[in-house]
Formats: C-alpha cells, structure tokens, sequence
C-alpha cells in the first residue's frame, strides 16, 4: 500500500464542552480505498468523521488533496467530502429525485428544478448506480427502510466527491441491503474515491475494507489490512470479545463469538 | 423509470407550482380589490379602478387613494410577512408548528413599541416605534433558538415559544398597569388588538421599508432550507453556514415582524396558516412555499380586514382579534395531527 496519500491528519484532537474526544491521531488514507473506522461505542468515531469533514473545530493539521483544510471555504470543502449521517434523516416528504438534487448543492446548482446538464447528468448517474431510478418521484417518507438507504447513498453519490465520509451507512438494514450498501461503497472507492465508513460490523469490514482504523477511547490504537488491524490481541483489548476467524474467497471472515 | 421520465415529472410539477401562485396573484388582486371598494361608502371594483388611475368623482379619488389605499397595502404586505415569516420559521426548523406568533414574536414586538410609547420616548408616528419592534422581536426569537438549542423538538419549541408570549404579554400588561396617563392605555390596548383601521401612507412609509428587507432577507435563504430537510449537519457539509442561516432568518423575522407590528398592533396565526394551506397543493419542499405562503398570507389579512368590516357589530371588530379566533382552532387541529411527534413517537 504506497499509494499517495489524499486525506492525512497529524495530532488530531478534539474536545467538546471540555471532554477530551479525540487524541493525537494521525493517520493518511489514499484515493481509491474502502476504510472501515470501528470501535466500541463512545470511542470517537462519529466525530473523527465529523472532524475530517471539519464540521467540528480541531486541534492538529488535516490536509485533503495537499491542501489544508482550514484554508478551505465551506463550499470547497462539501465538494470534497461527501458525508453521509448517520439514520439518512429527511424532515420533509420531499421526492427521492429532490434529495438526490441535494447532493449537486455544493457545486451551485441549490435548486433541483434548475440544474445544469452537468447536474442532472451527474443526479441521473448517482441514481442509476444507487438503483433509485424505479422509485425517483416517490417520496423518502414512504420508501423502506432498503430504498431510503439508496436514495441517502445516491445523494452522496451524486456530490462526486474525491473522499466519502459514511458514518454506520448499513446501521438497521438487512442483511442483504446491508451488503447491497457496502458492495455500492466498494465500487466507488474502485473507481479512485476514497471511502472512511464508520461500523459495528465486523464481519462487513473484514469483508470489504481494503484498511481498517480501531479507534478506542479517542485514541487510533491499531490500523491495517483487516486480518492484522482486527487481531485477536486487539479484538480482546479493544472489544473484550474473541471471535471466530476463517478465510474465505481471499477475505479475512471475523465473526464476533464470546465476551471475555 | 428512465431518464426522460424524470425530467418529465419534474416539469409537470413546476408547471403545477406556477399555477397555484398565478392563482393566488389573482386572488390577492381581486381581494385588494374589494378591500380598496368596501366600507361606509360602497364603491363597485370597477369604480375602485377606476378612481384608482384618477377617474371617477374627486371624493371617490378621495376615498380609494387616500383612505383605502394605505389599508389595503398595509394588508398585502403584513399578512404576506406574517406568511413568509412561518415558511421561513418552519423550514429553518424543520417544524410545521413553527410561526411568529407561537413564538412570541409579535407579542415581544408589541411590547418593544408599547414600552417606547410609555416612557414618552416617540409618539405613535415616529421611527422608534418600528425600531423598538424590531429589537424586542429579534431579542425574543433568538433567546428562544437559543433555549430550543440545535435539533430542538416540536415540544421544546413549542413550550419556549408560550413562555416567552406569556412574558411579553406580562411585561405589556404592567406597562399598562404601572401607566397613569389614559391615552397611553388606550395606545397599548390597540397594540393588543391588531387593527389596519385609519391608516395612513405615513404608516406604510414607517413599516414597508423594514418588511421589505426583512423579505428580501428570508427568500434568499430558500435553497438553504431545502438543504437543511437533510438535518443540520448534513446541510453544513453540504456547504450551508447553519450559524449564519439562523442568524439571518431571525434578522429577517423581527424586521419583518418589528415592521409590521409597529403599525398593525399584534395579528396573529396568519404565519402559522399559510404554509399549512400550501403544503397540498405545493408539496414540502420548504424552499417552493416561501412565496405561496406570502401570497396566501397576504390573502388570508386582506380577507379577514373585508371580513371585519362587512360583519354587522354594534363596535368594531378588531383585525386580530378575528385572525387569533380562527387561528387558534386551527392550532388545536395542528397540534391534534401531530399527536405523535408531540407525545414523542417517532415522527
């Protein structure tokens, strides 16, 4: 792995309302890469993201694609990241072709009736790899859990974004929407994005990610190809579980089995 | 679906849009119209017209050009504030409850100008009057989004926004309990009231400025609301500054409400029932109902100001006094809708 690195943090902190939530992580993550962030809960992953995204202040240098991302406007850096939060809320019932829109928002074009040919085309593209051309007009409020799931993915999709940041993107989905979701995050990072999904799943990161972070405690504690960042030293530090741990189809398998 | 399909639909419901608002232009211009043509002396639309463009007979130039003409703009742009101002409310928050009224915004603009008239500060035609409005109205919508806090519940809105009406109220009625002179009680008991009666082109020369810019200022924000149905932080990395948003939708609600109250008294629910009339027939995307909600605003006061003077009373009944007796039933029917998200089930 000696690709060039496009997202990079060095002393990375952060504290909020004067709890210390992230410590001195560094880390340097390469285009074309599907990252999995996992660590029990409370570890700091969800603002680890945010901090990324710089949607939270922090202490400590981030550079996105050699530039430092304070120095960047807001609108620069949503072209940059493309974030996905976690529970794909929408307030309104508005059609899932408007929320897709939305993802075009960084680029200027802030109404969906008035996009540019590059806009559309770039929504209409989004919706055909997130599958959400059968449903486009429906509104999110009355789609599955599934569809509403597509329609947040082809949103993001559809910022064509160098970084994805997806924080838990499989979170209460079934099992096949769950890998649905991850084989949608998989081809993206192939075609040069460079995605960071936040997950509970273990067995879905092993699968999928080319890399994993473990964050425990605010603290970056172990990175790797899945097999060596998950060992069962760390799953018994981190997780206090052990876990089964097989190979299959060239993927490292983890399923989590017993508390230690 | 195929690609062509979509765009397909998407037109057809612009062309939908586009004429829902023709219809409300007609509907306020006929409205206006009637305004400008009802009161002691009953004028045909076609004699308001008329008179309008300096036909007719000089005292029915008289009558529509100097009596009625105030009144009846003052109507258009008041209620299409007041309906601006709940869209741009609702879409901000990403609550169908939210409006200037039920958060006490009036009511604290009532009290900005009352207070101003009490000390002696200005009499009733001076600019202090829609200053004074318009500082107490910005003071009480942000004390209120900053109880609510960020991603704050219909609830906590809900019941921030009756505390702070309830003070003003309080703070107006000692005002008026601690008040010796006469004349100032009788001022304060119109500002409770909410009236366009007898008001003249110096009333629309004080608020119209501040309504304007306070408009000008919520419908620039349109796309910025649609961004936020994504929730507040997925509209900041979609590059939304949130913290500026909210500062200029409150800037824009308290001129535009310090505006309009300085001159009408307090007129309630119009902001509250205007988008909620549009929603139907526009859809939710909060940034499509700004403008209906205005024109709807602007019909629903220009209607109740026709209807004011055409139901047989021994005195006068009072703007707002009919706009909170149909806007509350309505509240209580909102509030009976959104039974579940109130109780906190899942919305």
């Amino acid at each position: 792995m000696t690709a060039p690195a496009f997202l990079t943090a060095q002393g990375l902190g952060v504290t909020l309302a004067g709890r210390v939530v992230l410590n001195d992580i560094s880390l340097s993550l390469a285009s074309g890469h599907l990252v999995a962030l996992v660590g029990p809960n409370g570890a700091g992953k969800t603002t680890l993201l945010r901090a990324l995204a710089g949607l939270v202040p922090s202490d400590g240098a981030i550079h996105v694609g050699g530039d430092v991302l304070s120095s960047l406007s807001l609108r620069e850096r949503a072209r940059r990241f493309a974030y996905l939060a976690q529970g794909h809320v929408v307030h309104w019932p508005l059609p899932a072709r408007d929320i897709v829109a939305l993802g075009r928002y960084p680029h200027g074009a802030t109404d969906p009736a008035r996009l540019t040919p590059r806009d559309s085309e770039a929504v209409l593209r989004a919706m055909q790899v997130a599958d959400v051309m059968a449903f486009s007009e429906r509104r999110v409020t009355e789609l599955s859990g599934g569809e509403r799931s597509r329609v947040a993915l082809a949103r993001v999709f559809a910022v064509e974004a160098p970084v994805i940041l997806a924080d838990e993107p499989t979170s209460s989905l079934d099992p096949r929407h769950q890998i649905d979701v991850m084989k949608s995050l998989r081809t993206a990072a192939d075609k040069g994005t460079l995605v960071l999904a936040v997950t509970h799943d273990l067995g879905l990161a092993a699968r999928f990610a080319d890399r994993v972070l473990v964050l425990s405690d605010g603290r970056l504690v172990s990175q790797g190809a899945p097999a060596e960042a998950l060992s069962e030293q760390v799953m018994a530090e981190v997780f206090r579980i052990s876990a089964y741990r097989a190979e299959y189809q060239s993927h490292a398998v983890i399923v989590p089995w017993a508390e230690i | 679906m195929n690609a062509q399909n979509v765009t397909v639909a998407a037109d057809v419901a612009a062309h939908r849009r586009a004429g829902v608002i023709g219809a409300l232009v007609v509907l306020v211009a006929l409205l206006a119209l009637i305004s400008l043509g009802i009161g002691p002396v009953r004028l045909s639309p076609l004699t308001v017209i008329d008179a309008l463009f300096g036909g007719g007979s000089d005292v029915q130039q008289v009558i529509v050009r100097e009596i009625r003409l105030p009144r009846t703009i003052l109507g258009c742009a008041i209620g299409a504030i007041l309906g601006l101002s709940g869209a741009a409310l609702q879409g901000l928050l990403r609550n169908p409850l939210a409006s200037p009224s039920l958060f006490g915004a009036p009511q604290s603009a009532a009290f900005g100008a009352v207070l101003v008239i009490a000390l002696g500060l200005a009499d009733v035609r001076s600019y202090a009057l829609p200053v004074a409005a318009i500082l107490a109205a910005f003071v009480s919508v942000f004390v209120l989004l900053a109880i609510a806090g960020r991603n704050a519940g219909l609830l906590i809105l809900i019941l921030a926004g009756l505390a702070i009406s309830s003070l003003a109220g309080a703070a107006t009625a000692l005002v008026m309990n601690l008040s010796s002179n006469p004349f100032v009680v009788l001022e304060i008991a119109f500002w409770l009231l909410g009236s366009l009666e007898d008001r003249s082109f110096r009333h629309v020369v004080l608020a119209l400025p501040f309504i304007v810019v306070g408009a000008i200022i919520l419908f620039q924000q349109r796309n910025a609301f649609r961004a936020l149905s994504l929730g507040e932080e997925t509209a900041q990395s979609l590059g939304v500054d949130v913290d500026r948003l909210r500062l200029l939708v409150i800037t824009g609600v308290a001129l535009g409400v310090g505006g309009a109250v300085a001159v009408s008294g307090t007129i309630g629910f119009i902001g509250l029932v205007a988008p909620h009339l549009m929603r139907p027939l526009i859809g939710h995307d909060p940034a499509r109902l700004l403008v209906p909600s205005a024109l709807t605003g602007a019909a629903l006061l220009l209607a109740a100001d026709i209807a004011v003077r055409i139901i047989p009373s021994t005195s006068d009944i009072k703007v707002g006094v009919l706009t909170s007796i149909i806007g509350v039933p309505f509240f209580l029917y909102l509030i009976m809708r959104e039974r579940r998200a109130l109780s906190g089930g899942v919305a």
